[in-house]
C-alpha cells in the first residue's frame, strides 16, 4: 500500500496495469458493439446507444464536476428538434451535418444555461436548470418549426456524407455507434485531462479550489457546455434513427429518465450510464410489450427507490466496490 | 505608505444584518512576520481572514496588499497574487492521492489547466517537484494514498504542502493545530517554522503555546475590533487581553470555587 521515497514504480505500474485492463475492456466493448446487431434488433441497440451518449453526457456533469442538472432534456430536444427540422426542410442537406448543427445547438444553448445557473449551489442549481428547460418546452410547444403537439415526423436518414444509404437499420447502426464511441472517447479524455482534475478538485472541495487560483465557475461552465453539446448530439442522432423529434424529448420526465438511469449504472463511472440506460431501455420495451405496460413508471419507480436505498453507487459502482475488496 | 507591511487593513468592517462581526480593524502585518490573530470565541477572527481573502465582501474599509488596494479583488485572484489561504477544516481533496493534491497546486502554472483534449498524463513533468513539496513536509511515504485514508495530522500538513506549491508570499492559516495531538502539534509548528523562511505568515490560533513559540507579532480580536497589539511578552500583560481572553475561564474558575 504505502510507497517508499523512491518508489513511483509501483504505483507507475499499478496505473499502468490500470491502463492496460482498460484497454482490454474496451476493445471487449468495441467487439461487442460491433456484432451486436447481429444478435439483437438494431434499432433497440440504436435507442440504447442514443440514450446511454445522452446518460454519459450527464453522468460528465453530475458525476466529475457535481453539477445535478434538471433540465438537461432541453438539450436532447434541442438538438433532436434543429436536426430534424434542417433534414426536413433542405433535403440536400446530409445527415452528418444535421447531426453537426443539432450538437452546436446544444452547445449554444449550453451555453446561455450554464451562464445563467452556474452560479447558484446544489438545488437552486438544479431549479434553475429545471425552470429554463421548462421554458424551452413552452416554446417548442408554440415554435412554427417543431409541429407543435405533433413533432416532426418522417424526417429522412439521408446519405451520409453523401455515400451511404443510411435507409438500412445495419448501417444506421454502424452510424450511432460510431457516434457514440467518439462520444464516449471525448467523455472519457475529458475526465482523464488536466482539466479533468480540476474538476474533481472543485468537486472535492470547492473553497480549496478557489485558494488555490482556479476561478471554478469557468471550469463548471465550460464541463457544463461540453455536457450539454453531447447530450445535443445525443438527441441530433436519435432523431436521424427514428426519424421523429416530438416532445417528449423536451418533458421533464425525460430529464427525471437520465438521473434515473445514471443513478442506477452508477454515477461518478465511465461505464455506469452505459449500464443504465441499457438496464431502463430494456426494461420499457420489455414492459411496454407485456401485460404490465400500464406499470411501467410505477416499476421504475420502485426500481429508483430500492436503488437509492440500498445500492448508491449503482450497479457498476456496487461491482467496482466487490473487485477492489476481493482482488487487491 | 512603507513597502515593511505586505498586508495592511483600513476600518475594515463586516456586517452581518445589522449585527457587526468585524468592526474597523486595521491590521499590519510585516513583511516576513509570523503574526497571529488571536481572541475568544466569536471574536471575528475567522471572519477576517475570510474577508483578507475575498470569500466574503466587506461592508467597508480597504485591503492593501503591498500598498496597493486589493478590496475589489475576487477570491482567486488573491491566490494568484500569492496571498494563499489554509481552512480550519482541514482542506484537502480527499478522493485524490497525496501526490495529486499537490499536483493539481502546480499544475495552475502549465497552463493546460481548461485542455480537456489533453491526456492527464501531459501532468507528469510535475510529478517530480510535487514529490519534493511532499518531502518538505515529511510526506514523501504517503504520495500514493488516497488522502482520505491519510491520518488528520498528516492531511494538515499535506495543506502546507499543496499551498506551498503556489510558492506564496503570504501564507494565512486558519488554526493550523486545532484538533491535534500533542506530538502533531509540535510537528506542524516545526513545519510553520521551518516553511515561514522567506515568507510572511499570518495565523488564526487558539493555542497560546504555540502563538508564544513561534509569533513575532500578535492582534488581539474581542467582540470584532482590535484589543491590543504587540509581541507575546507584552500582550499577554496587557490587563485588557488578560480580561477579555481569559476572562471567562477565569470566572468560570471562580464560580466553581465559589
Amino acid at each position: 500500500m504505502m510507497a517508499t521515497t523512491h518508489s513511483l514504480t509501483p504505483s507507475m505500474q499499478r496505473r499502468r496495469r490500470a491502463r492496460q485492463r482498460r484497454g482490454a475492456l474496451y476493445l471487449a466493448l468495441l467487439g461487442i458493439g460491433l456484432v451486436a446487431p447481429f444478435v439483437a434488433y438494431p434499432v433497440f441497440l440504436m435507442k440504447v446507444l442514443c440514450f446511454a451518449l445522452f446518460a454519459c453526457a450527464f453522468n460528465l456533469l453530475l458525476g466529475y464536476a457535481g453539477l445535478l442538472s434538471f433540465g438537461h432534456a432541453a438539450f436532447l430536444a434541442t438538438g433532436g428538434y434543429v436536426t430534424g427540422f434542417l433534414l426536413s426542410s433542405y433535403p440536400g442537406l446530409t445527415p452528418e451535418t444535421g447531426i453537426l448543427a443539432g450538437t452546436l445547438a446544444g452547445v449554444a444553448l449550453g451555453l446561455v444555461f450554464g451562464a445563467l445557473a452556474i452560479r447558484r449551489q446544489g438545488i437552486y442549481f438544479a431549479m434553475v436548470t429545471l425552470a429554463l428547460a421548462q421554458m424551452m418546452f413552452f416554446f417548442f410547444i408554440q415554435a412554427p418549426f417543431t409541429g407543435g403537439e405533433d413533432g416532426l415526423h418522417g424526417v429522412p436518414r439521408g446519405q451520409l456524407f453523401g455515400l451511404v444509404d443510411l435507409s438500412s437499420n445495419l448501417a444506421m447502426y454502424y452510424f450511432v455507434f460510431a457516434v457514440f464511441v467518439i462520444g464516449f472517447a471525448i467523455i472519457q479524455r475529458t475526465v482523464h485531462s488536466p482539466f479533468g482534475q480540476v474538476l474533481k478538485a472543485i468537486r472535492e472541495n470547492e473553497p480549496r479550489a478557489v485558494s488555490l487560483g482556479y476561478n471554478v465557475d469557468a471550469y463548471k461552465l465550460l464541463a457544463f457546455v461540453i455536457s450539454a453539446g453531447l447530450a445535443g448530439l445525443a438527441g441530433s442522432t436519435k432523431t436521424v434513427v427514428f426519424q421523429l423529434a416530438s416532445l417528449t424529448d423536451a418533458h421533464w420526465h425525460m430529464s427525471g429518465e437520465v438521473i434515473l438511469m445514471t443513478l442506477l449504472g452508477g454515477v461518478g463511472t465511465l461505464f455506469g450510464p452505459l449500464v443504465g440506460s441499457g438496464l431502463v431501455v430494456s426494461l420499457q420495451t420489455q414492459l411496454a410489450q407485456s401485460p404490465l405496460g400500464n406499470w411501467v413508471s410505477v416499476i421504475l419507480g420502485a426500481i429508483f427507490v430500492i436503488c437509492v436505498l440500498s445500492f448508491r453507487s449503482g450497479i457498476v459502482g456496487e461491482v467496482q466496490k466487490l473487485v477492489r475488496r476481493n482482488f487487491k | 505608505m512603507t513597502q515593511e507591511f505586505v498586508l495592511e487593513t483600513c476600518g475594515l468592517t463586516k456586517e452581518f444584518r445589522g449585527f457587526t462581526a468585524v468592526d474597523d480593524v486595521n491590521l499590519q502585518v510585516r513583511e516576513g512576520h509570523i503574526h497571529a490573530l488571536i481572541g475568544p470565541n466569536g471574536a471575528g477572527k475567522t471572519t477576517v481572514f475570510n474577508l483578507l481573502t475575498k470569500f466574503l465582501p466587506p461592508t467597508r474599509g480597504e485591503i492593501l496588499y503591498r500598498g496597493r488596494p486589493i478590496t475589489a479583488m475576487r477570491a482567486n485572484e488573491i491566490a494568484r497574487l500569492g496571498l494563499v489561504r489554509s481552512f480550519q477544516i482541514s482542506a484537502v481533496f480527499a478522493h485524490m492521492t497525496a501526490l495529486e493534491n499537490v499536483r493539481v497546486a502546480l499544475q495552475r502554472r502549465l497552463g493546460t489547466s481548461f485542455h480537456f483534449w489533453r491526456s492527464e498524463r501531459s501532468l507528469e513533468p510535475l510529478n517530480e517537484r510535487a514529490l519534493a513539496l511532499l518531502a518538505e513536509v515529511g510526506l514523501q511515504d504517503y504520495a500514493d494514498v488516497l488522502t482520505v485514508e491519510m491520518p488528520y495530522g498528516r492531511k494538515r500538513a499535506l495543506e502546507v504542502a499543496t499551498t506551498l506549491a503556489l510558492e506564496p508570499t503570504v501564507m494565512l492559516l486558519d488554526e493550523p493545530t486545532q484538533g491535534m495531538g500533542a506530538e502533531d502539534v509540535d510537528r506542524i509548528v516545526e513545519l510553520i517554522r521551518r516553511v515561514s523562511k522567506g515568507r510572511t505568515v499570518l495565523m488564526v490560533e487558539h493555542n497560546l503555546s504555540v502563538v508564544s513559540r513561534l509569533c513575532d507579532r500578535i492582534t488581539v480580536l474581542a467582540r470584532g475590533a482590535v484589543l491590543a497589539e504587540g509581541d507575546y511578552a507584552s500582550v499577554s500583560q496587557d490587563p485588557r487581553v488578560r480580561e477579555a481572553y481569559m476572562g471567562s475561564e477565569a470566572a468560570d474558575a471562580e464560580e466553581v470555587s465559589a
